[in-house]
């Protein structure tokens, strides 16, 4: 079990990679709003799958990464990034069996409670933001799950993780 | 925390899981405080950053790469009219240099009768914006050259046309810039003409700036240049900032409704110039006075 846990993990990492550069590559200005929150829905396809190895600890580090790579407020998306992972940890085992349009919406409602979370942080630390720049990544993000997820669907079998 | 270690040998239950997240919770919070309320934190940024940095080049590179091959396919004769381009311009430059070395050289002697403090030539790097995006709720640019080329924070950056914004991050190799849309920039300008002083704010918008506070019987006028007043501190006096579109004085309100057009094309530069002004680096001055 350790091996292999030990063997699975280089893959992950790079799909979170994949993720922070997605979330950099520059976009035409009228989809920027509209850009998913690749990272988190990689971590969360991650937690739902394997939440002994990708949970809560390393979110928050990707979230470190992101703020220094968005210029973000240092700690932002690091706590919506922990706080989404643990709920989706939490609840992993009654996630993963859930048809897909329910899973759909559970993703929905995470991405709604992250984006909340950084309107919230953005309000107390008094940063203005148009609000299509919240709603926007929830929509294309919920549109956008089943395809990372068969992506990394892929990506766990080809890599032998089960 | 208790119920999670009676469960643990219940393999579903991962372990400390609500340890964990309370720690993280703090330890973000902490972060925020220290980084929002001081400026504790540029080595952690940097630190994470030496990550980011990679990241930041390979999305970049498929961009520079592109505009590499359209430059070295574009054709002979498109290089030829470019150069024709490029040298009658660089007569007219050279020629109006000329007239600016005899005004300088003038401009300081008088300055030297009245005993002011004599101005001294800025220092300028050109760099590039890196094609990959920011900040999503600010108006930011990613440059390619950071600390180790002596970049700090609050340095001014302009283009060929105007002020760009300045620079709010140092990294190691790369910078994060804020431009003077942002709609929380504050830039403070005076009108060329007159040397009214004012504030001149970012709306959002790349095109637009906005100046709230000039009263209704302000001497401004559409057309008026716009520099910088050099008064912040951060700016050096005399660059071009915008040129006023609109004054609408309204007598029922304090303020005129006063908007201008940014001088720089601010959606559209890949090269800007970063400026060592003599205000900020007293060591740069000494420097720039031998010559």
């Amino acid at each position: 079990m350790i091996r292999v846990r030990g063997s699975g993990r280089l893959p992950v990492i790079a799909t979170i990679i994949v993720a922070l550069m997605l979330m950099v590559v520059p976009l035409p200005d009228a989809a920027e709003p509209f850009r998913p929150d690749w990272v988190t829905l990689t971590l969360i396809y991650w937690a739902m799958t394997m939440p002994r190895t990708w949970s809560v600890g390393s979110a928050w580090i990707v979230g470190i990464v992101l703020d220094v790579a968005q210029g973000t407020i240092l700690g932002q998306h690091a706590l919506a990034l922990s706080v989404v992972v643990f709920i989706t940890v939490k609840f992993h085992l009654l996630v993963r069996v859930f048809p897909m349009q329910q899973l759909a919406a559970t993703v929905f409602a995470l991405l709604a409670l992250y984006q909340f979370l950084l309107f919230w942080i953005n309000g107390v630390a008094g940063v203005d933001a148009p609000a299509i720049a919240y709603w926007a990544p929830v929509l294309s993000g919920t549109l956008l799950w089943p395809v990372v997820s068969v992506f990394l669907r892929g990506v766990s079998s080809r890599v032998q993780l089960r | 925390m208790v119920a999670s270690r009676a469960n643990s040998s219940n393999p579903a239950r991962i372990p400390a899981l609500g340890v964990r997240v309370l720690g993280a919770i703090a330890l973000s919070i902490l972060l925020m405080v220290l980084d929002h309320r001081q400026d504790h934190l540029s080595t952690v940024r940097q630190a994470v950053g030496v990550t980011v940095y990679p990241i930041q080049i390979v999305v970049d590179s498929p961009f520079r790469l592109w505009a590499w091959i359209r430059e070295s396919t574009s054709d002979r004769n498109q290089l030829h009219l470019d150069l024709g381009r490029l040298q009658a311009e660089r007569l007219l430059t050279s020629a109006r240099l000329q007239r600016l070395a005899a005004l300088e050289a003038e401009n300081a002697r008088l300055r030297g009768l009245l005993e002011a403090r004599i101005r001294v030539r800025d220092d300028v790097r050109v760099a590039e914006i890196m094609a990959v995006d920011a900040n999503p709720y600010r108006h930011n640019i990613v440059i390619d050259i950071g600390e180790r080329d002596g970049v700090y924070d609050g340095q001014a950056i302009v283009d060929a046309d105007g002020v760009v914004g300045q620079v709010i991050e140092t990294g190691f190799t790369t910078s994060q810039a804020m431009l003077i849309s942002d709609p929380s920039h504050a830039l403070p300008v005076e009108v060329n003409r007159n040397g009214l002083r004012t504030i001149a704010n970012g709306t959002g918008e790349f095109d637009s700036l906005d100046l709230p506070f000039l009263p209704n019987n302000a001497d401004i006028r559409p057309g008026d240049l716009l520099v910088t007043s050099g008064l912040g501190g951060a700016f050096p006096s005399g660059y071009p900032v915008a040129v006023v579109r609109a004054v609408n004085r309204m007598p029922q309100r304090r303020f005129a409704d006063v908007t201008a057009t940014p001088s720089a094309a601010l959606d559209q530069v890949r090269e800007i110039m970063l400026i060592w002004s003599s205000a900020n680096k007293p060591q740069r001055e000494a420097e720039a006075t031998d010559d």
